[in-house]
């Protein structure tokens, strides 16, 4: 298939057929606007973050009215549903159809590997917000960086932060029952018993589970429990677990999506005081935040999250790359190189890259208090310039096996 | 007049790759993978009488072991899909003796219940599905040496299985065991009374179903090049039902219309409204109401109502 | 000994649930022959309508909402039942296809509506407080909730041996031909029987509420919930949905907690079981 008998047949076969004809032609190199496609899931169980994903991109590009360095941008939503199959279509879409200079998403790690290859086969530069750990670890891509953090990235300060300044010994980890739950559980794990704690139990719930009462009659006895969830079955699990009484027994922490702002503002009082991790808050005080968070919040009503400030922090690093190649987007390699050797202030503070295309930045210890009437994630306590790797070698690290439901394996779980 | 249609639609089918972008001619790869799941569902739903609401079983059951024989134990193309149909064909036939214990709701039910018990298998045993990550970084065969990595070389490809395929359920369902199916699913007692075993008639239909079913999963892994549980959940078996009730099901030209309309729904129109899930109930609903027995029957019958002229 | 006084209670409150859950979907299924797969759907609409009412009215009462609750959706379903429905009495597939589709219409619209967070149904304020069991804390609500159950079933009973309607329904459930014989309006009972199904759904959504939460995604965990209990209760059969309801609450339960390895299967294997060596349920009279 070559571009001259694409060109001569398409201009052959009249108006019906142009509109089906390969894209590329329609659009000449280097003119027309800059066009990122944005891959999120809008509809199906994992909405909530989707929605949120678009409503940032969106304003940030609206702030900029619609120019980054210079040129103007389009902006392409496809709706991935959640589900990996359609997350590749959809890819497809925005590639060969739409023609787009970049790519920003998708949410879940099983639509970012469904279509990972797939990315790296068409060279299209990929700011990712998916956090399985290998996409920047045993199998990262010339093509891809993450700036928001691997699974565990953000669990290891948490369980130093439980192991030195809390003094707990014993704690319970509770996720949804994939590769998301595995990984942040795995790394919490790693962290917290080489400060000398104990992983009493490891609890993985299906990820369609009607009733958690069962689940939540056998938590055992500890210092504190772990919430290694995501959307709206933590929030189940966490009011079922309230309900039982056990929040007076026992401490409750959460990794980056737990009790993430989306969770928050349909919670009440009883989140008081539960303490998470993540690299965003919502109350994070620098000046691009001061001026975001509170803008996303007069404009939606609630404030932005997690999955809101990917996107946002995403739009800032490709500004910035943007702006180092002139917005010459047509230049992929450039672009790439550009995204990979920028340091941006961003929302979330300042982004780095490692070698892999994985985000070196600072995260937060935050707990859940109450301000001007609604629950925020105020923070507590900053661990800077935190890597996927923490503390450990990066060339043993990569050794090991990716963390896993079994491993690193559990030797402290109580009978 | 019907053979020049049909010859300017197997034109078009052929040459569109001449003409379309590689997204369109993606597309219609899909279509076709989608087309032959369909197809191999309508043997059961329309033909035998049997509603299954089960039968990405046997899409995903030969997708997953194609997927893992040649990423994971170094098998060529040519073995693995061998296998992985044996291997479908012998779980279609387990299943099958499970589940023609049951008719109507409860047949409905129990493929349903099997396909579940597979997609939590896939889930769970991580240790060799990958579980949730899915199976990532596979490869497309090289029949006779030719690369199938182009869009439009693998639309061929799929365009030759999915006419075999097409030409060989056509002639199954027309073929004297097809006329005994259809007579089993009408008349059950009168079949058996004439001495025709309509058990042993309903599973052979029922491993043939999943036989195809296999092919379109074998289709189905070599296009995405990844595989995931969800491909095995309910919600891809209930898509496919859809397609066939609504292009027509027990006609031949059903199952593929049907099928064309769900996929150009959710992977097309998708891109223009955001709320396809509702328009696909609402086109649902509407074909129901307006052809109660599918497109396909709905659209010949007001062909031949207009060739009889206004009444 | 613990575990074994909370996870029975777990089970006998997911029990109660399944029971509110199913009891309309075996009520339509016994009289219409209809597999009504918007059921789970009516249900999560149920759940909203709770949250958003007992959300925007704190001092409103849970059973005052699910009654209202109950009533908006059994209108829903009688509208849906006399504008499509009623056109396909004897077209098994259109049915399957109508109330797919209507069920994906209602959950974008429950999307469009309330968005992709998960929204909490308020627990009543007087039962927030858990209950001390034989030294055993549980929530109170679950434990109120398997007494909704129990009331919702001895009311059901007594509409259906001891009412004038339960009577003309039983005869319609029994051979629908002499039941339009001896002059009872068929057309009109199925609408009136959809309409107590789906109604009993929004309510049991509702009264589910607390522990479920309304989310993208409900009616499609429920679904397959319904169609368990009425199949290995017996199609149809109102005892039958009810002890299915607790045997599969007592399976879900201590099953996941003594096997959490078979978590994703438990549900399914008994019913395998049943179907393939009773395929009429525990309590079904006929072959579905």
């Amino acid at each position: 298939m070559t571009v001259s008998r694409r060109q001569f047949v398409s201009s052959v076969a009249g108006a019906g057929i142009a509109s089906m004809a390969a894209p590329s032609l329609v659009f000449a190199q280097n003119s027309g606007p800059i066009r990122i496609g944005l891959l999120a899931a809008k509809t199906g169980p994992l909405a909530s973050g989707g929605i949120d994903m678009e409503l940032a991109l969106t304003m940030f590009l609206k702030e900029r009215d619609n120019t980054l360095a210079g040129r103007k941008v389009e902006l392409i939503v496809a709706d991935t549903a959640g589900v990996p199959a359609t997350a590749r279509t959809k890819a497809q879409e925005l590639i060969e159809k739409n023609n787009v200079h970049c790519m920003i998403g998708p949410l879940a790690a099983f639509e970012a590997l469904a279509i990972a290859d797939y990315l790296t086969e068409k060279e299209v530069p990929t700011l990712g917000v998916a956090a399985a750990e290998d996409m920047t670890q045993r199998h990262p891509s010339p093509w891809f960086v993450r700036l928001t953090s691997t699974s565990a990235q953000c669990a290891y300060p948490l369980a130093d932060y439980c192991a030195k300044e809390l003094k707990y010994k014993k704690i319970v980890t509770i996720a949804d029952d994939f590769a998301y739950g595995h990984e942040m559980c795995a790394g919490f794990q790693r962290a917290f018993e080489d400060n000398g704690g104990k992983i009493i139990q490891k609890i993985f719930t299906p990820l369609a589970t009607p009733d958690y009462g069962s689940y939540v009659a056998q938590v055992k006895t500890a210092d504190a429990i772990f919430l290694g969830t995501a959307g709206s079955n933590g929030f189940r699990f966490l009011r079922q677990f309230i309900e039982y009484g056990l929040k007076d027994k026992m401490a409750v922490i959460g990794g980056m999506t737990a009790l993430d702002e989306s969770v928050l503002r349909n919670m009440g009082d009883e989140a008081l005081g539960i303490l998470t991790t993540s690299w965003y808050s919502a109350e994070l005080d620098n000046p691009l935040n001061k001026a975001f968070a509170p803008a996303f919040r007069k404009q939606f009503k609630y404030d932005p999250g997690y999955y809101a400030g990917s996107t946002y922090v995403s739009g800032e690093v490709l500004e910035a790359a943007l702006k180092t190649i002139k917005a010459n987007a047509e230049d992929k390699k450039g672009l790439m190189a550009a995204i990979r050797s920028n340091n941006v202030q961003t929302v979330r503070g300042l982004v780095k890259f490692d070698e892999f295309g994985n985000v070196v930045g600072d995260v937060y210890i935050r707990k859940v208090t109450r301000s001007d009437g609604r629950l925020v994630n105020s923070v507590i306590k900053t661990y800077p310039d935190v890597s996927q790797f923490w503390t450990y070698d990066k060339t043993a690290f990569l050794k090991n096996p990716v963390y896993s439901r079994d491993y690193p394996p559990a030797k402290n779980l109580e009978q | 007049m019907k053979w020049i249609a049909a010859a300017l639609l197997a034109g078009l089918l052929l040459l569109l790759p001449l003409f379309a972008g590689d997204f369109y001619i993606n597309l219609a790869s899909q279509i076709l993978i989608a087309a032959i799941f369909a197809l191999s569902l309508n043997l059961l739903v329309g033909f035998g009488g049997m509603t299954s609401l089960g039968h990405a079983s046997y899409l995903g059951v030969a997708a997953y072991i194609s997927a893992l024989l040649t990423s994971r134990y170094g098998f060529g193309h040519g073995a693995a899909a061998i296998i992985s149909i044996a291997g479908t064909i012998a779980t279609a036939a387990f299943f099958g003796i499970i589940a023609l214990r049951a008719t109507g709701l409860g047949f409905l039910m129990i493929t349903l219940a099997l396909s579940q018990v597979l997609w939590g298998l896939a889930y769970r045993m991580s240790d060799v599905t990958n579980g949730d990550n899915g199976i990532a970084g596979l490869t497309r065969p090289m029949p006779f040496g030719i690369s199938l990595d182009g869009a439009a070389a693998f639309y061929w490809f799929a365009l030759i299985v999915t006419s075999i395929a097409f030409l060989m359920m056509a002639i199954f369902v027309s073929s004297s065991f097809g006329s005994s199916l259809k007579g089993v699913r009408d008349q059950p007692r009168r079949m058996a009374a004439l001495g025709f075993n309509p058990w042993m008639i309903r599973w052979i239909t029922f491993i043939y179903a999943g036989f195809w079913g296999g092919v379109s999963g074998l289709l189905y892994v070599y296009y995405n090049k990844y595989i995931h549980p969800t491909s095995l959940s309910t919600t891809s078996s209930a898509e496919a039902l859809l397609g066939v009730i609504a292009g027509g099901s027990g006609t031949l030209g059903g199952p593929v219309v049907g099928a064309t309309l769900v996929l150009l729904l959710k992977n097309y129109a998708s891109a223009y409204i955001e709320r396809w899930n509702m328009l696909l109930g609402l086109v649902f609903l509407f074909i129901v109401l307006v052809m109660p027995t599918g497109i396909v029957p709905g659209l010949s019958k007001l062909m031949t109502r207009l060739r009889r002229g206004p009444r | 000994m613990q575990f074994w006084i909370i996870q029975g209670l777990n089970s006998l409150s997911l029990g109660g649930l399944l029971f509110l859950l199913s009891s309309g979907f075996s009520l339509i299924f016994g009289l219409m022959r209809l597999a009504n797969l918007t059921h789970g759907a009516f249900f999560m609409l149920g759940t909203y309508f709770g949250a958003t009412a007992l959300r925007a009215y704190s001092g409103l009462n849970i059973w005052v909402t699910a009654l209202g609750a109950g009533f908006a959706v059994a209108a829903i379903g009688g509208l849906f039942e006399r504008l499509v429905l009623t056109r396909l009495k004897t077209n098994p597939l259109g049915q399957v296809l109508v109330t797919l589709g209507m069920s994906f219409i209602i959950s974008d619209a429950c999307l469009v509506l309330w968005g992709g967070d998960s929204i909490p149904v308020p627990t009543p304020h007087n039962l927030q407080a858990p209950t001390r069991v034989l030294g055993f804390v549980f929530p109170t609500y679950r434990l109120v909730l398997v007494g909704c159950a129990i009331g919702a079933a001895i009311a059901l009973y007594f509409l259906m041996e001891r009412t004038r309607l339960g009577a003309m329904i039983r005869a319609g459930v029994d051979d629908r031909q002499m039941a339009r014989a001896v002059g009872i309006p068929v057309s009109n009972l199925f609408t009136i029987v959809f309409c107590l199904g789906a109604g009993i759904a929004g309510a049991g959504g509702v009264l589910g509420g607390p522990i479920l939460s309304a989310y993208p995604g409900l009616d499609a965990d429920m679904l397959p919930l319904a169609l368990i209990v009425v199949i290995l209760g017996g199609i149809g059969s109102l005892l039958g949905a009810f002890v299915g309801s607790f045997i599969i609450g007592f399976i879900y339960t201590f099953g996941t907690a003594l096997f959490p390895e078979l978590a994703y299967i438990i549900l399914f294997l008994p019913m395998i079981v049943v179907i393939a060596f009773r395929p009429q349920g525990l309590f079904g009279r006929v072959g579905a």
